[in-house]
């Protein structure tokens, strides 16, 4: 009975020293945090993404408060409403950015870019890429492995096993940017979202000459610059035998789209008239 | 330290150095070499003769490449190579055989070496001589080390350690005096150091024929080295650390422990550009595979711009039963993604591997038993840089010295689980030598 009492009483007082102690560490070594840090992290969408080069929402709370401004720093996943939440909190401008969403540039499906080889190796696109060209003749486009699907943290990406491509999911899309890390090839691009959705891209990123690029690919980009032409905007440059739109001039007039030869020039989210189906066909 | 034993499959073996024709139209790559491109200094529509200049040296690291044929310049434009990557090539419609007047075709064995070190020099740079034991590095450049660095031996690489490969063993056999006179003149170049060919125990004919060689010739300082038969023993700083002992510091060069290494067709295309004045034209190459029948399998000397096709026509067509033909030899070889793509100054093979030989097992679970730190060459734990390379963790993976992995495939051949170990740290490896020369650059 004795030993038990002692006990109680040793660990009590015990107890109350380290109590002591470490209350007074505390005060004395107490770290004042910003309670904006705080605040903005909880503005922020939360996803730990990486999208804005950060290790997470709160490394970029925290670059954000210590900085004073929110110069080159800028959350695409929660894009423009969540940006002036944050702004507000520091009391300073964010730019306006439009809603992006990544686009796959390859039409290489298997029905357009017939397989030359089999490729057994590792089921990596980095590592494919590393090899070699693909296994199709050409060497630019998508290699079909899923890099990008692995690294989307949102599940917004799917390979099509009809076409061998990644598809995007527009609405779960963030634009966080890691499939264009992740894809060895550079065939995700970050595009403008575009008014309802509505954009019209280049799918194709081959830069070899048109005869050998239409060779390896019936919807390949052979650089005629016929829609460079057409454009009426200057939306579009023809360089290495490639046409790219620039999405902050194009007008959406889907001229270029009319004029392709290959069909590599893709307009999303249109509304589909059936006269164009009809003319399509007559083609 | 490491290595694995493979198999030898020398099925080509017996089979003697055959001249391999040329086809109607050759295309020679302008990238035959490690570093810089060389830069085309003919047009569409010139004759150029066999053994014409048809390149000069892109950059310091580069070298010069010749004419293979005679005939015209049909065009010079972009191609694809065996991986599928463009690449630029001279395209030449054959005309007849025409040869430089410069060059001696005689066979004549000449053994006298010129006195001048920087006229050697020069030919052998002229001849556009690169180091053809895989890695195609220009010789000229290897063969004079930088200030204040001398070299202390030359070894000639006879080890040919990939399984399959004969190519080295035919010359061995076939022109061993002409091997042992480049031998000399690089070591006349080397300022006289000693000169040790090495080769491999399982060669017992070629140890006897280039020991007799060296015997006859009687120069000076010249004797042959019989290693044990081990994978991957031709690699520069293995076949350093077998013969001289001394291993070569993570980063460094072979010549920082006094050794230059050149292999056994480097020796005797520096024979023939310096003695010759023949530039490097043409290479051997051995043509081989499991299970393939006797008559297809060959070792031929063609001339370096000939389709891969044309060769396989050549040696009989592709035979049965092949998965996967591979261009070198099997442990590092790389498989044809384009069986048009042009041979080049290293070509070493065209082998043909079975169904079985190339299936792929279905990878495991590491156990952690640690034979892929036992087999790696080079001392790395390749466990570690596989886990890194999944991880993408380039700081740790240099750490690690990923640099360092001579992708010789010791811990993939050697792995009970099946894991593609080094398939993952090749671009890894990639990835940190990118980093590390922006960072040189930088500085």
């Amino acid at each position: 009975m004795n030993s038990l009492i002692w006990t109680v009483i040793i660990l009590t007082v015990l107890g109350c020293i380290l109590a002591l102690v470490l209350s007074l560490v505390a005060r004395r070594f107490h770290v004042v945090e910003d309670p904006r840090i705080d605040a903005i992290e909880k503005a922020l969408p939360g996803a730990n993404c990486g999208g804005c080069g950060f290790a997470g929402c709160r490394a970029f709370s925290d670059a954000a408060v210590k900085a004073g401004n929110l110069d080159g720093r800028y959350c695409p996943v929660g894009g423009t409403p969540v940006m002036r939440e944050v702004a507000a909190i520091l009391g300073v401008q964010t730019e306006e950015k439009a809603p992006q969403v990544a686009v796959v540039r390859c039409n290489g499906s298997f029905a357009n870019r017939p397989r030359v080889n089999d490729y057994d190796g590792l089921k990596s696109c980095k590592v494919k890429a590393a090899l070699y060209a693909g296994d199709t003749h050409c060497p630019f486009g998508c290699v079909g492995c899923g890099d990008c699907v692995a690294a989307c943290a949102f599940g917004a990406l799917s390979l099509n096993a009809e076409t061998g491509l990644p598809v995007v999911d527009e609405q779960k899309c963030t634009a966080c940017g890691k499939c264009v890390q992740a894809c060895p090839k550079h065939v995700m691009e970050l595009r403008n979202k575009g008014p309802r959705g509505l954009r019209v891209f280049v799918s194709c990123i081959n830069k070899d000459k048109g005869a050998v690029a239409r060779k390896a690919c019936a919807a390949a980009c052979i650089g005629c610059g016929k829609c460079a032409k057409v454009c009426a905007h200057e939306a579009i440059t023809v360089q290495d035998n490639v046409a790219y739109i620039d999405f902050t001039k194009c007008r959406l007039c889907k001229k270029c789209v009319a004029e392709c030869p290959t069909g590599a020039i893709h307009a999303v989210n249109f509304p589909v008239l059936p006269k164009k189906e009809e003319e399509k066909k007559d083609e | 330290m490491g290595g694995v034993h493979p198999d030898d499959s020398k099925f080509a073996r017996e089979s003697r150095i055959e001249v391999l024709g040329v086809p109607q139209k050759v295309f020679v790559s302008m990238s035959q070499h490690l570093g810089a491109p060389a830069k085309p200094v003919v047009a569409v529509g010139d004759f150029v003769k066999t053994g014409q200049l048809l390149a000069e040296p892109g950059g310091f690291i580069s070298a010069c490449i010749h004419s293979p044929v005679s005939g015209t310049v049909k065009s010079v434009a972009p191609r694809k190579d065996l991986a599928g990557n463009m690449a630029m090539h001279v395209e030449i419609e054959v005309l007849g055989d025409l040869w430089e007047d410069s060059i001696d075709l005689s066979t004549k064995l000449i053994k006298d070496i010129p006195e001048d070190r920087e006229a050697i020099l020069q030919k052998i740079k002229d001849g556009g001589v690169v180091g053809l034991g895989g890695a195609t590095f220009p010789t000229h450049v290897k063969l004079n080390p930088p200030p204040g660095k001398t070299a202390e031996c030359l070894i000639i690489n006879g080890a040919e350690c990939e399984p399959f490969l004969t190519s080295d063993y035919r010359m061995m056999l076939e022109h061993p005096q002409e091997i042992v006179v480049g031998a000399a003149i690089m070591q006349k170049v080397l300022h006289a150091c000693p000169c040790v060919i090495a080769i491999e125990e399982n060669k017992p004919e070629a140890i006897a024929a280039m020991q007799k060689a060296v015997a006859d010739l009687a120069y000076p300082d010249i004797r042959v080295a019989v290693l044990r038969k081990r994978y991957p023993q031709g690699g520069e700083k293995q076949l350093i650390d077998a013969v001289m002992h001394r291993q070569i510091p993570s980063g460094g060069l072979p010549v920082d422990v006094g050794a230059v290494v050149q292999n056994i067709m480097t020796a005797f295309a520096v024979y023939e550009a310096v003695q010759k004045n023949k530039p490097l034209i043409s290479n051997v190459l051995t043509v081989t595979g499991d299970g393939v029948p006797a008559n297809m399998q060959h070792n031929y000397l063609f001339r370096i711009g000939v389709p891969f096709s044309y060769i396989i026509e050549q040696a009989g067509g592709v035979p049965e039963n092949t998965a996967k033909i591979v261009s070198g030899g099997p442990m590092m070889g790389k498989a044809f993604a384009n069986l048009e793509a042009t041979t080049v100054k290293g070509s070493s093979a065209v082998l043909y591997l079975s169904a079985e030989r190339t299936r792929r097992k279905a990878e495991g679970p590491c156990i952690r038993c640690g034979r892929c730190a036992d087999a790696c060459p080079m001392g790395l734990e390749p466990f570690l840089l596989n886990r890194l390379a999944k991880a993408g963790d380039t700081q740790e993976l240099e750490n690690a010295a990923v640099q360092d992995c001579i992708e010789c495939g010791c811990c993939l051949y050697s792995c009970p689980a099946q894991i593609p170990l080094l398939d993952r740290i090749r671009p890894a490896k990639a990835q940190v030598l990118g980093i590390i020369k922006s960072r040189n650059v930088k500085k």
